[in-house]
């Protein structure tokens, strides 16, 4: 029988999307389907550590030679994405010397570069690090963003002729005896890109083979055709300073711990995290003491944190996993290897394989691995090229760097709307029309923002992880409306009304969990705008009863007196 | 030098100005301090009294039939209906032609940029031909390098909303303006001084520039509305000589900061204070405060570019505003007035400060000072916390001025009520 794809990747993460591209790469026909955005599950939802493997370099030696190898890769492929920050192990004076020394073996023995600094060095480095800090173990970390990154895996495996989509949910998979064939998707506003208020379709989407690519919803997926995947899904906060406190990725040298980690990452600080095994990846608690401990124990290496001005806190879910058995009690020891789960060998039931465990550094690595066993399933001998290959972007960075023009606006709106798209930069940005300033917080121009709604759709949210809009200091307030209207006249009036609402209620979630101080007060200035200024939360529009318009003043009367009286002069 | 007065207004908002102004006619001498720049820059210009209930209900057509209800501690409740109304009578007097509404106790309905419409009570005369309980069909026009205002949505909009007219939107090239991120205040300064523009007609002024563009964009709409960059000083000059070479009435929609309507209106105060006499100063923070025996208020110590000086007055005025303009202000675990240290009621947890709906029933949007019926804050056992000191506008808490459409007409009402019973006090 023929089917729609011989390839059918289910989560548009990391993961699914390095799949994607690297099976269209190798010539094969691919489709993924994805519940919400790109990133929406675990990748959009991390520190944004490119690791050195510094971190996994006494633990775990295998993962961490896996992580320096791939932050090599990833320099070269995704170098729009990344930013060489590098990054210290910071020794408190409380923090065993034994484990430090451990640690620096540790990194040599796995090739990791890493060099002591004295306390004083480190803090010549970060000037804002505590006092005691005894020294550090200096290792390549890096930042990189997740959001970038997988939506530039995406779009290259739409240029090798994959068919993504977004906003596409599994209700059902597929299965024929001992075979599963295919999934069933929801499309919320049918195939395509995403508009608002269009009502949605089912589709049913055969293949020849299935890579279950959810993570931590692996076993939802799974339990739709009786398969039991185990994940063990793990939350961990994160919370998001206003300013960048580091330029150096900071984190403890001990073993192990909460809130141990400092990522630079664009214009902020990301405060790192927990981890907390969780029963369902969509629904758990998220609770203030997470957000009040990262701050608390942080200050503990750079103590300038407890004064500072947090713009929001997230969660998000690993996707933990250990054979059948395993047993480990604390979620902080259970591997972060993947695992492919090849339901013929396993399950007795053939077509599809899922992957599970893993970490977002090494995610290309993976990718290549489950394509390597997927083009054995299907009997296609294609090797990856995914490691060579830059992402789009990411095409001669290194010349781009160099001799850009400004394309007309302020040099730091240029310099970071080049730095953003790489060497799509000139192809974007070099416009005719007028290119006002969207987001001030962010410096993203109208050509950005109208880039990624062709990519997209009416969904501000793709929109936002793509360029960054309204992710800055006012959260949104003041930025996601004019971001709406650019979606007009493409889209129609309440179209646009809903992305907006849609929008603003995201930036709100987050928000939640830094209220008070300055972002209160940014807060409060946001509520005002959007419901004084201009009325959005009583909006007749959005409302079922209608407003008698001729009960109110007209202004007319006041007119006429005034004509009255100029009239009489 | 000492400085003394009758009363001293901290804060130069809408609510200080209006309690300097009212302690004026009370025959007091008086001065207004101020630290940060006023939130009027963020304001829309419009002075609304109440456009819903606190339940929600509306929008409202008479908002003062809908006073007397109001719930026990909101600031209109303390004020009382006959406050509010003297308040508004007192602002008409010092605002004279440069606002309209005040002929009828109704709300006018007003466009926003986003196109919704707003009730308010009283609005700048910029606006007046602009309303949307007004049924003349209109013409919106936005500027391409102003992505604030989109207008063909903006009409759109307006239609879904049910304006009773028709409602069309078109984008334009602003003439004269080069930068793509030009500020505000650059537009209305071409059409203020009508500088000399490059078209491709050849040399013109700005308003004739403008006017030409819109013309032929017209079509049988007898108003056309612009968002609110017509001009600042000389904003009448400029919407009369628009309205005059296109032969319709001329009008602006309300904008976010800055605002121009907003800091029309702080120019329009100051002006009243300078000649009501107020000495103002501004960009100075009061540091503390000293009590006499009797737990009165003696002085208040302000910062003047790191000098400290004691400024003494029989009494005092608490008008700083709210989260946003820093009279009251939090920390993870408490919400406070940065002052006096006055009692802000709020729940211990902070996670129980808001709510998950970004619209919905906002706590942190009603924290505040409570106060007596004379406007002074109380403590936790309901006491006055200093007898000579009384506080207006947003610094008061017990209500949701967004949610509400009613923080101009708390500033007005608080700022006279409270100006004027210290102006009297001052005086006996």
């Amino acid at each position: 029988m023929a089917r729609d794809t011989e390839v059918l990747v289910l989560g548009g993460g990391s993961t699914g999307c390095g799949i994607a591209r690297d099976l269209a790469m190798r010539g094969l026909e691919v489709t993924l389907v994805e519940r919400g955005n790109l990133t929406d599950g675990t990748t959009g939802r991390m520190h944004g550590l490119l690791h050195s493997g510094g971190r996994y370099a006494v633990s775990d030696q295998a993962s961490a030679t896996e992580c320096i190898e791939e932050n090599e890769v990833l320099r070269e492929i995704a170098g729009h994405c990344v930013e060489e920050t590098g990054g210290l192990f910071v020794q408190r004076p409380e923090d065993s010397d034994d484990y430090f020394q451990e640690k620096l073996e540790g990194c040599r023995e796995c090739g990791i570069p890493a060099r002591v600094l004295s306390g004083s060095e480190a803090r010549e480095v970060e000037p804002y690090l505590a006092d005691d800090i005894k020294r550090a173990i200096e290792v390549p970390d890096g930042a990189v963003d997740p959001f970038r990154l997988c939506v530039a895996n995406a779009i290259d495996a739409q240029n090798h002729g994959a068919r993504i989509e977004t906003h596409a949910e599994v209700i059902d998979l597929l299965r024929d005896g001992d075979d599963i064939y295919g999934v069933e998707v929801r499309h919320d506003s049918g195939p395509g890109k995403r508009t608002h208020a269009t009502s949605g379709t089912t589709e049913e989407i055969t293949a020849e083979y299935v890579v279950n690519a959810t993570g931590a919803w692996a076993g939802q997926i799974g339990a739709m055709a009786d398969l039991e995947i185990a994940v063990r899904p793990s939350k961990g906060v994160m919370t998001i300073m206003n300013v960048r406190q580091v330029d150096t990725v900071i984190n403890r040298c001990h073993p192990k711990g909460d809130a141990d980690i400092v990522v630079p990452h664009e214009t902020t600080a990301i405060l790192g995290t927990t981890d907390e095994e969780v029963a369902d990846p969509d629904d758990y608690p998220e609770e203030q003491w997470e957000v009040d401990q990262m701050i608390d124990t942080l200050s503990e290496l750079v103590p300038i944190l407890e004064e500072a001005r947090t713009i929001r806190s997230f969660w998000g879910v690993r996707p933990l996993y250990e054979p059948p058995g395993t047993g480990t009690q604390d979620p902080t020891d259970i591997t972060r290897d993947f695992f492919l789960l090849d339901h013929a060998d396993r399950d007795g039931v053939a077509g599809m394989s899922s992957i599970v465990g893993g970490k977002f550094t090494t995610y290309r690595m993976m990718a290549e691995q489950i394509s390597d066993h997927v083009c054995e399933k299907l009997g296609v001998n294609a090797a990856c090229t995914t490691a060579d290959e830059p992402l789009p972007g990411s095409e001669n960075i290194a010349t781009l760097e160099a001799g850009m023009d400004d394309f007309g606006l302020r040099s730091p709106v240029a310099r970071r709307s080049r730095q953003r798209l790489g060497s799509r930069a000139c192809e974007v940005l070099e416009t005719d029309e007028p290119n006002p300033v969207i987001c001030q917080c962010e410096g993203v121009t109208r050509a950005e923002i109208k880039d990624a709604i062709a990519q997209s759709g009416t969904d501000l949210n793709a929109v936002r992880i793509r360029t960054r809009a309204s992710m800055g200091n006012c959260q949104g307030g003041f930025c996601c409306q004019p971001m709406a209207n650019e979606l007009h006249p493409e889209y129609d009036e309440e179209m646009v009304r809903e992305a907006l609402d849609e929008l603003f209620q995201e930036r709100w979630k987050g928000e939640r969990h830094a209220l008070w101080g300055e972002q209160l007060s940014q807060a409060m200035l946001n509520y005002a705008l959007h419901a004084t200024t201009m009325n959005r939360d009583r909006d007749p529009a959005s409302e079922t009863s209608t407003v008698d318009f001729a009960a109110f003043d007209d202004g007319r009367a006041e007119r006429d007196r005034i004509d009255g009286i100029r009239g009489g002069r | 030098m000492a400085i003394e007065d009758d009363v001293l207004v901290i804060g130069g908002g809408l609510a200080g100005a209006t309690a300097a102004l009212a302690a004026v006619d009370e025959g007091a001498q008086v001065r207004l301090v101020s630290h940060k720049q006023s939130t009027l820059r963020n304001a829309s210009g419009l002075i609304d009294v109440l456009g819903y209930t606190p339940a929600g209900n509306g929008p409202l057509v008479d908002p003062f039939e809908a006073l007397a209800d109001l719930p026990e501690g909101h600031p209109y409740e303390r004020v009382g209906l006959e406050g509010v109304r003297e308040a508004l009578a007192f602002f008409d007097e010092i605002a004279g032609d440069a606002y309209d509404g005040g002929h009828t106790d109704a709300n006018a309905l007003v466009p926003t940029h986003g196109g919704t419409v707003k009730p308010t009570a009283r609005y700048p005369v910029s606006t007046a031909a602009g309303l949307a309980s007004d049924d003349r069909d209109t013409l919106l026009v936005g500027f391409e390098t102003l992505p604030d205002f989109e207008a063909p949505l903006a009409a759109a909009h307006l239609e879904a909303a049910g304006a009773p007219f028709a409602a069309r939107g078109v984008t334009v090239r602003f003439p004269g303006v080069v930068r793509d991120d030009a500020k505000v205040t650059r537009y209305a300064h071409l059409l203020d001084h009508d500088e000399t523009v490059e078209t491709a007609a050849g040399e013109t002024t700005a308003r004739d520039a403008l006017a030409d563009i819109v013309r032929s964009q017209l079509e049988d709409e007898s108003r056309v509305g612009f968002p609110a960059i017509l001009g600042d000083d000389h904003a009448d000059a400029v919407r009369a000589d628009l309205a005059e070479r296109l032969g319709v009435d001329v009008f602006e929609v309300p904008m976010g900061p800055p605002s121009l309507p907003g800091l029309r209106l702080e120019d329009l105060l100051y002006d009243a204070l300078e000649d009501a006499g107020v000495r103002v100063t501004t960009g100075v923070p009061v540091i503390e405060y000293k009590t006499d025996t009797s737990g009165r208020i003696d002085h208040v110590v302000v910062d003047r570019n790191g000098t400290e000086i004691p400024h003494h007055a029989d009494q005092y005025v608490l008008a700083t505003g709210g989260l946003v303009g820093k009279g009251v202000r939090s920390e993870r675990k408490r919400v406070f007035e940065p002052i006096f240290d006055c009692h802000v009621p709020h729940p211990a947890d902070r996670y129980d400060w808001f709510v998950d709906d970004v619209f919905g029933d906002q706590p942190y949007a009603r924290f505040g000072l409570p106060v007596d019926r004379d406007l002074r804050p109380l403590d936790p056992g309901d006491e006055p916390e200093l007898s000579n000191l009384r506080a207006a506008g947003a610094v008061l808490g017990g209500y949701d001025f967004a949610a509400e459409k009613s923080g101009s007409g708390v500033s007005l009402a608080t700022g006279y009520v409270a100006g004027q019973r210290a102006g009297t006090e001052a005086g006996q």
